[in-house]
């Protein structure tokens, strides 16, 4: 095999050679199910994270019906209810979220938006979906063992989680662990291809401050997320040996049905920071390629650059990076030292500051732009709105003494609702809509995604804002119902029906974009290759969609940034990546 | 125009909902107004803040809105806006954070008069313990706990002989005097949580946990759990009762202290022994 060859602008390294080293389908297995080529295992992911995700939808729905209408339904009894929380909270943020982020778009995007024909090691990549399948297959396993999934919460805290006035305490707990560590191998192998391709597999010309801000989102989120599972992985690892082989990672001596616990000496707080060590990051895991992957839709649909580039990226890798060191403001009311407080309340102060900077940097886009309210555009709009408002209540939560009222309330709730789940799913329907007609070659269709869009958004917005003065009020979560509490008055009970309501109807709508998308396939208008004249490489592929390679024969030259739109004296409103720069004829 | 219009009433709509919402603090029983007004603070920025970005959103849509003809402005950077924007931000910050640091410093310096109790939790009820006369609250250790000890004192720590114990009952506290709150638990993580003082701190096991607070008015205040321990969660309910000092010492003359209902337990244990022989 040659090593390089010549070509018109030099030497040529090899993997700019027609497709040498891909591995070709040759059977309907290989090419659809055992799959090497990243869009593929990208729409794995992506089905199978909205597969997932359906399923914690639903449990939010029965969650919202108990709060409303309390004892109403006998199937929920407090046993269900923990358990559906559990289930809804872990799969929406780690099933669904971070695989359908990094698995689904990384996987799709990165490789054609960076110019490389395919992720750097596909058959890694083929073996992080399949690993991640299985994580999923045992997570749901756990609905059919005896006794059910873990009611311990998302956050698993022990001793409670593997103690026996807990649901799930025989069989759930340690199914859910088996989950994460399987979810975790499977993220490692795909979170290792996303990287090393961004850093290696880019075209020539792709320099760093060339790449389109998606892939500096999900490429950060990325490193953070090798860095930040593997506490988990190890907390996991732990708690099942707790639980299974006896030791006391986190037991301490305790109590259990009346009795003295074989357990003693471990402690319970351990496991708290080795879960927010995680477990924060974890929350800009899902946010940042949001963040990236929203700067392409406003800047695409403004027709305008994006403000202050620069300034976005280093935002969004001092995030980052300052995001692991604020896990402890999870913990202020649990009897860690109190003076971490001051340190922990700066840090997290000090990251609002890059991530107001980048939402100046959004409505400065906006500004001056030509602005197309297209479904990802609204879409956007929202994430702006919901963002904000998300991002502002987490400085009161992130303020030390303010979080003490707080914390534990329904404000909590309401705040990360907003923040990593409204506003980042948000950006995953405009994204949908946005890349559709690229993965499809189909458009999805208008009227029925503005409807979509518009009850999700104000319907998300009516669900979660009022929500948090319940938590003002003093309503604590995870409660299976409030019963008699003497300062909690009865208008209580009315606004959790109207919340009820708005999250059956979001709910619904939902429904609305699932139609859409089957029926899109068949009936969609056809797309053509660029249809919102973009900029970014992936609209510029010789076929759409892309075939195995993305690329045909030769690779794409890159020549500018990713946001040439509406360059005073250029004949269209933006510039392809890989165009060359004009030459004028003087 | 409608999209526009939409965020507009977003932005006012969430601000009068704000101001014309019934559902706000409790009404405080504590010293840790600074916290409310804290929280306060903090929602003027905030809410400030979040008024400008979505009006300026809204003003973009509107005013920026795709027509024929219209091109977008082409400016990648602006280095000095996007200073000024920073340094603004970072002013912002300090508003908040710098009055939360001087309110958290507050938090954990527990004055000097403060009175020790002892909060202890187990699934899925709560139990008090005050110091009685000796004025310090005994040693404790999860190897005595028994029936007839759930607490787990030390019976042979004569500071615990004279700890007042109160199990299924309310707690009673006299109105301001600063109580500093030690706080345990026996099984499982839990949280105690009075809405009305604005304090809540963690019982976690093997740990001995501790916040401090004076309570300002008479009257019985709920408790509640904010730190999920399993089913029972939302059941693990108390009062305290803030009564003036004499109330509280007529009602602490009626308690009993450890000692003495040790002694009426083995009394009932020989009883029993009695009636069964
Ligand atoms: C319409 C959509 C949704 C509704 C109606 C909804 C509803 C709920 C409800 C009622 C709870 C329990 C609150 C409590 O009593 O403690 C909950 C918890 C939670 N939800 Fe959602 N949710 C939705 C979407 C999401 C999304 C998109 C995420 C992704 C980040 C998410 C993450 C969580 C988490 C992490 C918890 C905490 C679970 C725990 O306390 O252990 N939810 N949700
Ligand atoms: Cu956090
Ligand atoms: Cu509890």
């Amino acid at each position: 095999m040659v090593d390089v060859v010549r070509g018109a602008g030099g030497l040529v390294p090899a993997a700019e050679v027609e497709d040498v080293e891909l591995y070709h389908p040759k059977s309907w297995l290989t090419k659809y199910v055992f799959c090497q080529d990243a869009k593929v295992i990208a729409i794995q992911y992506s089905l199978t994270a909205t597969a997932i995700g359906l399923v914690a939808l639903v449990l939010s729905w029965l969650m919202r019906l108990q709060l409303a209408f309390p004892g109403y339904f006998s199937f929920i009894q407090a046993e269900n209810y923990y358990q559906f929380i559990t289930m809804h909270g872990m799969i929406m943020v780690i099933y669904l979220l971070t695989a359908l982020f990094l698995g689904g778009f990384g996987n799709y995007l990165i490789p054609l938006m960076v110019g490389a024909r395919d992720m750097v090691f596909p058959y890694v990549n083929m073996l992080s979906y399949w690993i991640y399948l299985l994580a999923v297959l045992v997570l749901v396993s756990s609905f059919f063992v005896p006794g059910g999934p873990t009611g311990a919460g998302w956050t698993l805290y022990p001793p409670q989680a593997i103690l026996s006035g807990t649901p799930g305490r025989d069989w759930g707990i340690i199914v859910m662990l088996v989950s994460l560590i399987l979810f975790i191998i499977g993220f490692t192998m795909g979170g290792l291809n996303y990287v090393v391709t961004v850093l290696q597999g880019r075209a020539r010309g792709m320099t760093l401050m060339r790449l389109p801000l998606t892939v500096w989102g999900i490429f950060t989120a990325t490193v953070m997320a090798l860095l930040a599972f593997p506490a988990l992985f190890v907390g996991a690892v732990m708690m099942l040996f707790d639980r299974l082989l006896g030791t006391s990672f986190f037991m301490p001596s305790l109590v259990e049905l009346g009795q003295r616990s074989q357990y003693g000496g471990g402690s319970p707080i351990l496991w708290q920071h080795l879960f927010w060590f995680f477990g924060h990051p974890e929350v800009y895991i899902v946010a940042l390629p949001a963040f990236g992957i929203v700067s392409d839709l406003i800047s695409t649909h403004a027709r305008k650059n994006i403000f202050g580039y620069r300034m976005m990226v280093w935002a969004i890798v001092g995030i980052g990076a300052l995001s692991f060191v604020v896990w402890a403001h999870h913990m202020y009311v649990s009897g860690m030292n109190p003076n971490f407080g001051f340190f922990f309340a700066t840090t997290t102060l000090i990251i609002a500051i890059p991530t107001a900077l980048k939402v100046y940097n959004w409505v400065l886009t906006l500004w001056r732009g030509d602005i197309h309210l297209t479904v990802p555009m609204l879409f956007a709009l929202a994430f702006i709105v919901t963002f904000v408002n998300g991002g502002l209540t987490g400085l009161f939560l992130g303020n030390v003494v303010v979080d003490v009222p707080l914390s534990g309330t329904m404000f909590v709730v309401a705040h990360f609702h907003m923040v990593m789940g409204v506003a980042p799913i948000l950006v995953v329907f405009g994204g949908i809509y946005h890349w559709y007609p690229k993965v499809t070659g189909r458009m999805l269709d208008d009227t029925l995604g503005r409807l979509h869009f518009w009850v999700t958004f104000l319907g998300a917005y009516a669900i979660f804002f009022p929500m948090h003065y319940l938590g003002l009020q003093g309503v604590p979560r995870r409660y299976y119902e409030l019963g008699q509490t003497a300062f909690i008055p009865p208008s209580v009970a009315t606004l959790n029906v109207f919340i009820t309501v708005a999250a059956l109807i979001v709910g619904a709508a939902q429904m609305v974009f699932l139609f859409n998308l089957v029926r899109s396939l068949s009936h969609g208008k056809e797309a053509g290759g660029n249809p919102w004249n973009a900029t970014t490489l992936e609209w510029q592929t010789p076929q759409t969609p892309p075939a195995h390679g993305n690329w045909g024969k030769e690779l794409p030259v890159v020549y500018r940034w990713a946001y040439d739109y509406s360059v005073p004296g250029a004949d269209r409103d933006f510039v392809p990546q890989n165009q060359p720069a004009i030459v004028r004829s003087a | 125009m409608a999209t526009a219009r939409v965020l507009v009433l977003i932005a006012i709509g969430s601000v009068m909902f704000h101001l014309l919402s019934p559902w706000w603090f409790t009404p405080i029983a504590s010293n840790w107004r600074y916290i409310d007004d804290t929280v306060n603070i903090t929602f003027w920025i905030t809410g400030i803040v979040f008024t400008i970005v979505v009006l300026f959103t809204a003003f973009c849509v509107l005013r920026f809105r795709h027509q024929a003809g219209r091109q977008a402005a082409y400016e990648p950077e602006n280095k000095k806006l996007e200073w000024w924007l920073a340094i603004g931000t970072a002013i912002g910050v300090a508003a908040m954070l710098t009055p939360g640091l001087f309110v958290w410093n507050e938090f954990v310096t527990v004055p000097q008069e403060a009175t020790a109790i002892e909060i202890v939790g187990q699934q899925w009820q709560w139990a008090f313990r005050l110091p009685g006369k000796t004025g310090r609250l005994g040693t404790s250790d999860i190897r005595f706990v028994s029936d007839g000890n759930p607490l787990g004192l030390n019976p042979k720590d004569p500071d615990v002989q004279g700890n007042v114990v109160i199990q299924g009952d309310d707690l009673h506290l006299p109105v301001d005097k600063p109580v500093r709150v030690l706080l345990r638990s026996i099984d499982v993580v839990h949280d105690f949580f009075v809405p009305e003082f604005r304090a809540k701190m963690d019982l976690v096991p093997g740990l001995v946990t501790r916040f401090w607070f004076t309570p300002t008015r008479t009257g019985t205040f709920e408790i509640l759990c904010a730190g999920f321990c399993g089913v029972g969660h939302a059941q693990m309910r108390g009062n305290v009762v803030i009564d003036t000092e004499s109330d509280y010492q007529t009602w602490l003359q009626k308690q009993q202290t450890f000692a003495q209902s040790q002694v009426q337990k083995n009394k009932k244990l020989a009883e029993n022994e009695e009636t069964a022989r």
